[in-house]
């Protein structure tokens, strides 16, 4: 309902005249003459004189509605903010949204009708890697682009899809490194929710822990998921006294999982715990005093102090709300349709083929991102800072280091596999 | 013989008619009003009500519920995937993998051999087998550790629901035998037919619809046979049956295997028309979700059940599609006005009103639906004009 309150609607519907306004008055000086339709859409795509169609495709029921209602909104307000600052090629964007449902085969059938019903010219979306291997062949056979805003385990490449967040070697190996060198860190458990994303990231961190910090991995455990019973883990952890708990635990069972630590008296004075797993979003469920003091390795926190953030955080909650938070995934999902537009304003067209084509040539970058500038790289993923910031008790966190430098992505890491 | 043909499997004259307008409309009207996007879509509605029409014969005349039928489903469809996901994985098309020509989730997992049983998946043949007979088997093996021990109702219920929980976590967590949570996914031709092209999913539309039409004849069959009026006198009073010398569970073992190989039959055309599988689709939601698609459409009627599942279906895309924050809502308003208003389901409807209107009763099908004794008894009021007995139902 939060859409449709008055003052919004008002609001939206002032910004959309004064939109359209300046759309009308660019589009009959420069860009329609400059862009004509039939040259810049030469595969059919839904584009028009002055509007060009996108799908945000993001489970807004079930359970993974709580993580990917975020990344829906913050695609919602970068395609608001490029609409008001004139659109893309003259065009004002007009949105589909789609709801996955939480359901791989919905996410299956709601990509196929965006792109084949709707012909949208990008779809920004998915959130789990499941939902995106559900996609992924629909993307590949029709044509489309999509922009996926998760970190995630790497291993995959695929022409259609820009990869927005982090690929598992960017946040695990500055993570590993920084809490070896800084907790003088050499015996680690390694402990994550049972699906490709954990298992990928431990192995990849096993291999580094073992073999590249000469450190010892004390134990490697494996929860279902949605499963809320740590208590034998929990043993295992004190027997085994690891100097660092790494964690990559997901979902419902990330709150019963630092419940249950905070509980047996595990916490921050006793224990350090690094988390690929913990954004704001998570902490509004877990609750900043069950993670007082532990560690999260991200690329993004919403604390970080530079001005293209303070405008985007004030932005998003004028937008939704002053009670809303920004995990990472949010602002990967925000960079989504501003790297979009960074490749068809490049390409001087909207074709598919000529947006791979020039996001391929590392040139595609921002400015403005909130994380600070990014690239992207010819493997289709974002070159990005990675950094570690220590949980507060109101559920914001403070950065403790950031890489100095953007880190290479590397979906297919020699000696890693 | 055409005669034979006529009562036996279309279930009279009146079934004729009412089979006959399925037909039309899945093979004729469906194929000619929609686009081949909304035509991919009802073809995937189209295999779950093969575990719909399935549960008509087990819940509906054998009075069994199982809410398991998903781990069927999923069986079936993991058996196609398998086969699929084997050829899609050729050595030429996996060349940068650790090693070459296994699935690619495999590799990931460290694996660097295919697992033993997933070998004979490399035969078409094999694999057409595996989807009727381990559904079969795996039912055989539940129905009598189940009904020798004359475990039933609700009972067998929530086993069945167990059944579908442990079934989930076991692919889930076996991910570098099974895929995981991802499921089976890029599945792209069958010996050497791409499944993706839009030929393809016309002629599997085509296939599947067939398959579906014959799949209702042969429950017919199975239900105006002795065995279908046995299967109802058990439901009203096992024990009177038991007594009179029959071994029941011998019948509720066939019934739970029938059942369990024609929704295997569903999930091998799922994964075909899908092109994917994944444990999301054998869990305890599906398994439920297919009983709501028989419930919908009226438990006793293998016609029904079929409206009842294309119903809820289009209800559940043409909801999400236009109120994408609100559509849940919709889908549980309908449940309950159903239960609630026609608990008979939409042959229930049928039944009440539209076959009663006189001056089409010539032309139209009256739906079978013999009701049991309890049912009769706490419907009364709806049930004046469908209170044929279960000899009349199964059309002796």
């Amino acid at each position: 309902m939060k859409y449709f309150s008055r003052r919004k609607f008002l609001g939206k519907t002032s910004n959309l005249i004064g939109a359209m306004l300046a759309a009308g008055l660019m589009s009959t000086s420069v860009m329609a003459t400059e862009f004509p339709t039939a040259e810049v859409n030469t595969t059919g795509l839904a584009v028009t004189d002055d509007t060009v169609t996108v799908g945000i495709l993001h489970s807004l029921t079930g359970t993974m509605a709580i993580s990917e209602t975020g990344a829906m909104e913050a695609a919602r307000l970068a395609i608001k903010q490029i609409n008001e600052s004139g659109g893309i090629l003259g065009r004002q964007i007009e949105v589909i949204l789609e709801d996955g449902a939480s359901d791989w085969p919905t996410f299956a059938e709601k990509a196929r009708k965006l792109l084949i019903s709707d012909k949208a010219a990008a779809v920004f979306g998915c959130w789990t890697s499941a939902s995106r291997k559900a996609v992924l062949p629909v993307f590949e056979q029709h044509n489309g682009i999509l922009y996926y805003p998760t970190f995630y385990e790497g291993l995959e490449q695929s022409k259609n899809v820009i990869y927005t967040g982090q690929e598992a070697t960017q946040q695990i190996l500055a993570g590993l490194d920084w809490v070896a060198e800084e907790k003088d860190a050499k015996t680690f458990f390694l402990i994550g929710s049972d699906y490709i994303w954990p298992r990928t990231s431990m192995k990849i961190a096993r291999i580094h822990i073992e073999q590249v910090l000469g450190g010892r991995v004390v134990g490697e455990e494996y929860v279902p998921l949605g499963d809320v019973q740590f208590g034998s883990i929990i043993n295992r952890l004190r027997l085994r006294k690891p100097d660092v708990i790494f964690a990559a635990v997901v979902g419902g069972s990330n709150v019963a999982w630092f419940r249950q630590l905070n509980a047996a008296g595990i916490n921050a004075d006793n224990q350090t715990l690094l988390t690929l797993s913990v954004t704001e979003d998570e902490v509004l469920g877990i609750g900043g005093e069950n993670l007082e003091g532990f560690y999260s390795v991200m690329k993004y926190f919403q604390s970080l102090d530079n001005p293209n953030n303070k405008a985007f955080v004030e932005a998003f909650k004028a937008e939704y709300g002053q009670d809303s938070v920004i995990g990472d995934v949010t602002q990967a999902a925000y960079l989504g349709p501003w790297l979009w537009k960074a490749a068809v304003e490049k390409a001087g067209s909207f074709d598919i083929d000529k947006i791979v084509e020039v996001s391929r040539t590392g040139e595609i970058e921002l400015d403005t991102a909130p994380e600070g500038y990014v690239r992207l790289h010819p493997n289709h993923h974002l070159w990005s800072h990675t950094r570690i910031g220590k949980w507060n008790r109101d559920g914001q966190a403070t950065v403790v280091y950031e890489s100095p430098e953007l880190i290479e992505p590397n979906p297919f890491p020699e000696g890693y596999q | 013989m055409m005669n034979f043909f006529i009562e036996r499997f279309l279930g009279g004259k009146q079934g004729a008619v009412a089979i006959a307008l399925l037909a039309l409309l899945i093979l004729v009207i469906f194929p000619l009003a929609l686009d081949l996007f909304r035509l991919n879509l009802v073809g995937k509605y189209l295999t779950f009500a093969f575990a719909a029409v399935g549960l008509v014969l087990l819940w509906g005349y054998g009075g069994i519920l199982s809410l398991g039928q998903g781990v069927f489903f999923g069986l079936g469809g993991y058996a196609m995937a398998m086969f699929l996901k084997l050829e899609a994985s050729d050595p030429q098309s996996t060349a940068i993998q650790t090693t070459p020509g296994i699935p690619d989730f495999m590799d990931w997992n460290r694996l660097y051999e295919l697992p033993w049983f997933w070998v004979p998946f490399e035969s078409f043949a094999f694999t057409l087998l595996a989807i009727l007979v381990l559904p079969a088997l795996f039912a055989y093996i539940i129905g009598v550790a189940m009904f020798k021990r004359r475990v039933g109702g609700v009972y067998f219920a929530i086993i069945t629901q167990v059944i579908a929980v442990i079934l989930t976590v076991l692919i889930v967590g076996q991910q570098g035998f099974t895929g995981g949570i991802n499921g089976i996914t890029d599945l792209r031709t069958l010996n050497g037919w791409d499944i993706r092209t839009d030929s393809a999913k016309y002629i599997l539309y085509f296939i599947n619809a067939l398959l579906l039409l014959a799949v209702i004849m042969i429950s017919r069959f199975v239900l105006t046979s002795k065995l279908g009026r046995l299967l109802l006198a058990m439901k009203d009073k096992e024990d009177r049956v038991r007594f009179s010398g029959y071994d029941v569970s011998n019948f509720k073992i066939f019934i739970f295997c029938l059942s369990a190989v024609i929704s295997a039959i569903g999930g091998a055309m799922f994964t075909l028309q899908v092109g994917f599988m994944s444990p999301s689709l054998l869990g305890v939601v599906p398994s439920i979700e297919m009983v709501i698609f028989a419930a919908v459409g009226g438990r006793m009627s293998l016609i029904g059940v079929v409206y009842g599942t294309l119903l809820i279906n289009f209800g559940k895309t043409g909801f999400s599609e236009t109120f994408p924050e609100l559509w849940l809502f919709f889908m549980g308003g309908l449940f309950i006005a159903v239960v609630m208003f026609f608990p008979n389901g939409l042959a229930g409807i049928y039944n009440k009103y539209v076959s009663k209107l006189a001056f089409l009763q010539r032309y139209l099908p009256a739906i079978k639906l013999p009701k049991s004794k309890a049912d009769t008894q706490s419907n009364a009021s709806s049930s004046a004009s469908t209170s044929d007995n279960a000899a009349e139902g199964a059309k002796s």
